[in-house]
């Protein structure tokens, strides 16, 4: 297991690599990020050209990418434009762990990020739990009662939803529990950031804040996984052993929830592993609506700005949290089926 | 299906049927895969509506004409839906029953054309892999996988933002369009396809196996013709369903992206650039958002219920009938 584990570690790396050189070429030709920098306009030419060679945006790309990887320390920059490189650089580069500093306000990248993450992972964190919680109770329920009147309601209305798109869906919840539940006078949802400025940033403030995204950021996937559990459970409960599990005379729930459960939850698991981090796409619609300063709203404004430093930092934070996640996936599915060995 | 009656044997000698003694002849798989499709009611629900919206959104143009899409006047902004503007009027005092129309098509066209440039490159890479195999089918998978594993929308937004420069406007048909739609069209179809490769792939790998394979090849039939003529057309029921479902989901990225600021520019309208900023105008102003929000759902949700319906009736070992 451990050498399977050090296997796919190392296959990742070049994926990685060849993400990051495709990213780094991608972002150079997004535009001037001298053109906003700070929020001011840098107008004299002479400034420019002396930012510019600052900041090591002269270079080629090829070579600005290998600053980012592996740092400028042991190249000299030519400062002040005499055509002679006197300057030692100070950058490590990404390998050492420097991620560099932002363009848009000079602070380094694993600040600006590290800022926004814990917002971000807040709100993930929490759907995530509540997805789960209510896609099983949903997609169990459905599975023991299929084809009842509940069960194709609810194949019906779990269909609807994981059709909705994201921002349709927030944009009508907004509509009916914040502007319409105040001009009836009942207590209405928050629709912008996580704090009331007057009320001061309280937990009740905070979670009262929440309700709107964690219902937007979640409710497409808990209508995919009851699906999906709800089939899954079908498949077990069809079963040999659990038709055994019955002429034994066990108890119901231990038939569905011991018997059953246990062996439907494996794919379940996978999937829940593969698509957390993916959670992190859904939440730039979610943050952009709800003014939540999380990751995926300092994307959007960095992008905007062509911040190449903390736009890399995102994207490449994401693809190894999604790469570690496939690795996850993989083990515990191992871990939870003795069956499967990995070469 | 009417019940054939089929004599019981009376002794050990085997009863063959002749097709004369059969009432019906044997179906197609095309009448098969119909008579299938047509018990799945919300697939037919599916289909009549977006019959329905395509109508809607072509067969306005013969009430409306498109200056009327983009005829603004601020004297009339934000009016709420009447008899006059039905759907209401947007920011800057544009029709939005007329805009949606013309969105619509847009949209529609970006969905369509979405899911051709996600075919032609996930078919292409999918059957080089399966078929071939070896060292192309690394590089090609590994490729896929470097793709995937950039969440879509984040890829989308940078890569939209990086073709997006100064695009001018295109003639077509006598109208004018912004070149944004290209851009749009191009950036997710070149997102999309990972997913159908892989599926492409592992039908090739499977079907390639078969022994009519053999046989062609045996025959001295060329790769060209064992690819496209032989393998592709056994493996096209989950590539119809993928292609389906994937109309849906690029309607819904373009709606993502023109709602982020990134997508179709004005004038050009589509369902998802007329979302644009309207969040800021969700006490105010609800008509406009419900009206693109509205179209947007009920046409993904219908083609999401007949690829829902094709999958189930193109299964080759669905029983039913």
């Amino acid at each position: 297991m451990t050498r399977y584990i050090i296997r796919r570690i190392l296959q990742a790396l070049p994926l990685l690599f060849i993400i990051s050189v495709v990213l780094f070429v991608l972002m150079q030709n997004m535009g001037d990020p001298l053109a906003t920098m700070g929020g001011r306009k840098v107008t004299r030419k002479a400034d420019r050209i002396r930012l510019a060679r600052q900041l090591g945006l002269d270079k080629p790309v090829a070579v600005q990418y290998l600053y980012w990887l592996i740092g400028n320390d042991w190249a000299k920059t030519d400062m002040d434009g005499d055509g002679v490189a006197e300057t030692p650089g100070v950058r490590k580069g990404v390998l050492r762990g420097d991620w560099g500093i932002s363009l848009v306000n000079r602070q380094k990248v694993t600040k600006v990020i590290g800022e926004r993450l814990s917002n971000t992972l807040l709100l993930m964190l929490t759907a995530e739990a509540l997805i789960i919680a209510l896609a099983m109770v949903i997609g169990i329920y459905s599975s023991v009662h299929q084809y009842s009147a509940v069960d194709n309601i609810i194949t019906t209305v779990t269909f609807i939803l994981y059709s909705m798109p994201v921002f349709f869906f927030a944009l009508l919840s907004m509509y009916i529990f914040s502007v319409n539940f105040k001009r009836w006078g009942l207590p209405y949802l928050p629709t912008v950031g996580m704090f009331e400025p007057k009320a001061g940033q309280t937990f009740g403030q905070l979670i009262w804040h929440m309700v709107l995204p964690v219902a937007t950021l979640s409710f497409g996937f808990i209508a995919g996984y009851s699906r999906y559990i709800r089939s899954t459970m079908l498949e077990a409960l069809g079963q040999d052993y659990v038709r055994t599990a019955k002429a034994k005379g066990l108890p119901k729930p231990e038939v569905v929830y011991i018997h059953a459960l246990k062996n439907a939850s494996l794919p379940i698991v996978t999937i829940i592993a593969l698509d957390l981090p993916f959670l992190l796409g859904g939440a730039i619609v979610t943050e952009r609506i709800f003014g939540w300063p999380g990751m995926g709203r300092l994307f959007l404004d960095h992008v905007a700005r062509s911040d190449t430093p903390v736009v890399m930092g995102i994207l490449m934070m994401i693809a190894t949290a999604v790469i570690v996640f496939q690795i996850i996936a993989d083990i515990t599915y191992a871990w939870l089926d003795p069956r499967i060995r990995y070469q | 299906m009417t019940d054939i009656l089929v004599p019981q044997p009376k002794s050990s000698a085997v009863v063959s049927l002749t097709p004369d003694e059969l009432e019906t002849p044997p179906l197609t798989i095309g009448q098969l895969t119909w008579r299938r499709f047509r018990r799945h009611k919300m697939a037919i629900f599916g289909a009549v509506t977006l019959f329905l919206i395509v109508l809607y959104a072509f067969g306005g143009m013969l009430v409306f004409s498109e200056a009327d899409a983009n005829f603004n006047d601020t004297g009339l902004r934000l009016q709420a839906p009447s008899q006059k503007h039905p759907f209401g009027t947007d920011t800057i005092g544009r029709d939005i029953l007329v805009r949606t129309i013309y969105g619509g098509q847009i949209s529609i066209i970006i969905g369509l054309t979405a899911m051709l440039v996600e075919i032609v490159v996930g078919v292409t890479f999918g059957a080089l892999a399966g078929y071939f195999g070896g060292l192309l089918d690394s590089l090609l998978m590994r490729l896929t996988e470097a793709v995937l594993v950039i969440p879509q929308i984040f890829l989308l937004l940078v890569m939209a933002k990086y073709f997006a420069q100064d695009i001018p406007n295109m003639q077509f048909l006598g109208r004018t369009f912004s070149g944004s739609v290209l851009v749009i069209i191009f950036v997710i179809g070149i997102t999309s396809w990972p997913y159908l490769a892989r599926i492409v792939r592992a039908q090739f790998l499977s079907v390639k196996e078969n022994d009519f394979i053999l046989a062609a090849r045996a025959t001295g039939a060329s790769t060209f013709d064992i690819i496209f003529r032989h393998i592709l057309p056994n493996s096209i029921a989950p590539i119809i369903v993928a292609a389906t479902l994937s109309v849906a989901a690029a309607i819904t990225l373009e709606a993502y992206i023109s709602f982020l600021g990134l997508g179709v520019r004005p004038p050009t309208a589509t369902w998802g650039n007329m979302l644009e900023g309207a969040y800021n105008y969700i006490e105010s102003a609800w008509w406009l958002w419900f009206f693109p929000g509205v179209l947007i759902a009920v046409t993904v949700l219908s083609i999401n219920f007949l690829g829902d319906g094709l999958r189930d009736a193109l299964d080759p070992h669905s029983r039913a009938v």
